[in-house]
């Protein structure tokens, strides 16, 4: 067992040492500081932005940035339906898969649009390798778009007065070329060195040693995985996703996928603390993520390594711990630190089954997407954690009776609202949705894979998934009704776009604002206090709201245990 | 509004022979340069017949190592786990048949919990080493070999990676067993 305990030690070691200097990268590059690989992609970028027709320095204010952003999407949303519709007469479909319906391919496009992969199809009969390599497209650009909307607010706190905060343009194209790109070749050798599939033939004939015939799926794999969880993205090439042994080989290439997908939302933290100048406001930012984040992961460890007691009643040895989803060469420990990661994080792959957790392990990574903000997803968790920072200042502001300000920018009516709406429009639409869904029987009831409280979770935790823009799920609920996949889509533009709008704009009329210098009257938003006051709100307004939902699912199903 | 649609549909298409041509031509030609040319890890068993290494198979005769329960019956042609909750009653009831049918097989051992339980992905390749220890007695009187030959070939294809839990692959362990019965 202790070289499983070491294995989650080192994993978490590694992230933070290798996203250090990655986070200095990163500020030099949004910077457009000299970087030692300037070399190489200048050239490629003026070629990209020659071909586009862009000129990457002109400086944009935060409304263009929007619209940029937003109609750039719509375009991958209409060619992602085009594809989706047409796959099965389109090139690289080896094993005549079909088209997919309206409304999952309304589900698809959009959920692989919004950075959440939620997938209510199998990789290995849902889709085709074009259709596969064009989500695999959308796995960079989306990543990207996040990582752009972040770097807008990083801009927006630089000291002084500002209108503009650079360009969309600029900041997208150089997190592909120069941060998601490399590292995802990376990625790829190591995991073609560890086995994992590269081809573009179809399923293979394998007579087993017992004599039974059977047909493996193989594909684009090793080009697939990195960027999935490079870019927290968490679409499984294969429909068992990370936990196929063929997706997720061994240790070596499961600790590879895990550290890939924590490594950006960490280096963005400390990206933007030396962006601003202010690294220890990014080492506070990134504690008390990690303390979120421990608080969640830690149980869920000891929770599965003691095995499931209605299993263990009947005589088999809990030394395993709970096996049932959760894959050998992973063992507990590790599954269950993947699972809290991936939902912190909002990768939303998998290495083991999430629905055949211990209950209060189930709750614990439905907290995990309720608050979203504990490093969150490929820059929009540094989003989501700066609108909890905006409540926080502003909260402490009227406890200690001081004007509230953050970086030198007073907090006013209008950014507050902006926040408020921001910070409740997660638990409405979950709540609302999981409601709605549990109120519409006829709809939902034969899609349930478990009966009482955990059918209720399976239901939560798919809209939970769908808000948070996570993608993993309770996945025996039948998910590919027209139901499920138009009500999660709407759940999934509304949740993604607006919590990108909403502090991009705060950043830029923070940003146009007069620059107040610090004096002995400021509040500090780097300190230990401070960080525990965000934490509080985020307790407050996120877990708490959701508190009598997870009564009704995890929680009565942890109490009603034989 | 206008002035960013033409633009956004060239920077779309020439991302996409970035990331999607280059970058996949470039993993595909380093995979070509590896001895399984970016097939997976194949292995040969005695007779010459190959096999995926780390997909696994159905084993569910008393002449060879069994393998885990699989919710996908093993078709690699597609993936999963039973998705079952803790407490679901009828999977408690299977589970418990597992348990009766692992009991009487293996009489008198220890059950462990990756044999009466399903994998995530229906295709663990892997069995613990205590469910390769406590199938020994039964392998050793099917296939008339001494338990200590088998135990023996078990201890020697244990897995033991430096980080992670310690594993046999049931594949390259009943191949071993084909060529220890010859």
């Amino acid at each position: 067992m202790n070289t499983e305990i070491l294995g989650i030690i080192v994993m978490f070691v590694l992230t933070l040492l290798l996203s250090l200097p990655l986070g200095r990268y990163m500020a030099k590059v949004y910077g457009n500081e000299r970087t030692f690989l300037d070399p190489v992609f200048n050239p490629l970028e003026r070629l990209l932005f020659k071909c586009s027709g862009i000129n990457p320095y002109k400086e944009q204010n935060w409304k263009q940035q929007l619209v940029a952003l937003l109609i750039i999407n719509l375009i991958w949303f209409f060619l992602g339906m085009f594809i989706l519709l047409n796959q099965s007469w389109l090139p690289l479909n080896p094993d005549h898969n079909p088209n997919q319906t309206p409304d999952q391919a309304f589900n698809t496009a959009i959920s692989f649009l919004v950075n959440c992969n939620l997938q209510h199809y199998s990789g290995e009969t849902g889709v085709s390798y074009f259709s596969q390599l064009y989500l695999m497209f959308l796995q960079f650009v989306t990543a990207a778009t996040g990582m752009a909307a972040a770097v807008a607010v990083f801009y927006a706190f630089r000291k002084g007065t500002h209108q503009t905060l650079g360009n969309f343009y600029n900041a997208f194209v150089k997190s592909i070329t120069r941060i998601l790109l490399p590292i995802s070749i990376i990625i790829g050798v190591i995991l073609i060195l560890n086995h994992t599939p590269m081809t573009f033939e179809g399923k293979q004939q394998m007579i087993t040693l017992q004599g039974d015939t059977t047909y493996v799926s193989t594909g684009p794999v090793a080009a697939f995985v990195p960027i999935k969880h490079l870019g927290t993205n968490g679409g499984g090439f294969f429909g068992a996703n990370s936990a196929h042994p063929l997706e997720n080989v061994n240790y070596i290439t499961n600790m590879t996928q895990m550290i890939a997908q924590m490594l950006i939302p960490f280096a963005m933290v400390f990206a933007f603390g030396q962006f601003i100048n202010r690294r220890k406001l990014g080492w506070t930012i990134w504690c008390v993520m990690t303390v979120g984040f421990l608080i969640l992961c830690i149980p869920n460890i000891i929770m599965e390594m003691n095995g499931n007691p209605n299993i263990t009643a009947m005589g088999v040895s809990p030394a395993l711990g709970a096996m049932e989803g959760k894959e050998v060469r992973f063992g507990t420990p590790s599954s269950a630190y993947w699972s809290i990661a991936t939902t912190v994080i909002s990768t939303g792959s998998i290495n083991s089954m999430h629905s055949s957790y211990m209950p209060l392990s189930g709750m614990n990574m439905l907290l995990a997407m309720m608050t979203n903000c504990f490093y969150g997803g490929c820059g929009v968790g540094i989003l989501n954690y700066f609108v909890f920072i905006i409540l926080a200042v502003f909260v402490s502001g009227l406890m200690v009776g001081r004007t509230p300000e953050f970086l030198g920018k007073k907090i006013e009516a209008r950014e507050m609202k902006i926040a408020m709406i921001v910070a409740l429009l997660h638990p409405l639409l979950i709540l609302a949705g999981t409601a709605l869904a549990a109120a519409l029987p006829s709809q939902t009831a034969s899609t349930l894979a478990n009966p009482g409280f955990h059918g209720f979770s399976e239901m939560l935790y798919e809209y939970t998934s769908s808000a948070a823009n996570n993608g993993s799920g309770f996945e025996g609920l039948g998910d590919n009704t027209p139901w499920w996949n138009i009500s999660t889509g709407f759940v999934l533009i509304l949740s993604r776009y607006l919590p990108i709008i909403g502090p991009v704009a705060i950043a830029g009329i923070l940003s146009a604002k007069k620059y107040i210098p610090e004096s002995a009257g400021t509040l500090k938003t780097d300190t230990a206090t401070f960080g525990f006051m965000v934490f509080a709100v985020i307790v407050i307004v996120a877990a708490l709201s959701f508190f009598p939902a997870l009564t009704l699912g995890p929680i009565a199903e942890y109490f009603g245990m034989g | 509004m206008k002035q960013h649609i033409l633009p956004a549909i060239r920077l779309t298409l020439v991302l996409m022979i970035l990331c999607v041509g280059i970058y996949s031509l470039l993993l595909s030609g380093f995979a070509r340069l590896t001895p399984e040319k970016g097939h997976g890890e194949k292995i040969t068993d005695g007779n010459g017949r190959s096999y995926y290494a780390n997909i696994g198979q159905r084993f569910d005769t008393a002449i060879y190592f069994n393998s885990r329960p699989s919710a996908v019956a093993y078709n690699a042609a597609g993936s999963g786990g039973s998705n079952k909750g803790p407490n679901n009653p009828e999977y408690l009831k299977e589970v418990q048949q597992r348990v009766e049918d692992f009991k009487q097989k293996n009489p008198g051992t220890l059950i462990p919990a990756d044999m009466v339980t399903a994998s995530g992905s229906g295709l663990d390749p892997d069995i613990s080493v205590a469910a390769a220890n406590a199938q020994v007695v039964r392998i050793a009187a099917a296939r008339k070999l001494s338990q200590q030959a088998v135990q023996q070939l078990v201890n020697k294809s244990i897995d033991r990676p430096f980080f992670g839990p310690q594993k046999i692959n049931v594949l390259k362990l009943n191949i071993g067993l084909d060529q220890l019965s010859h």
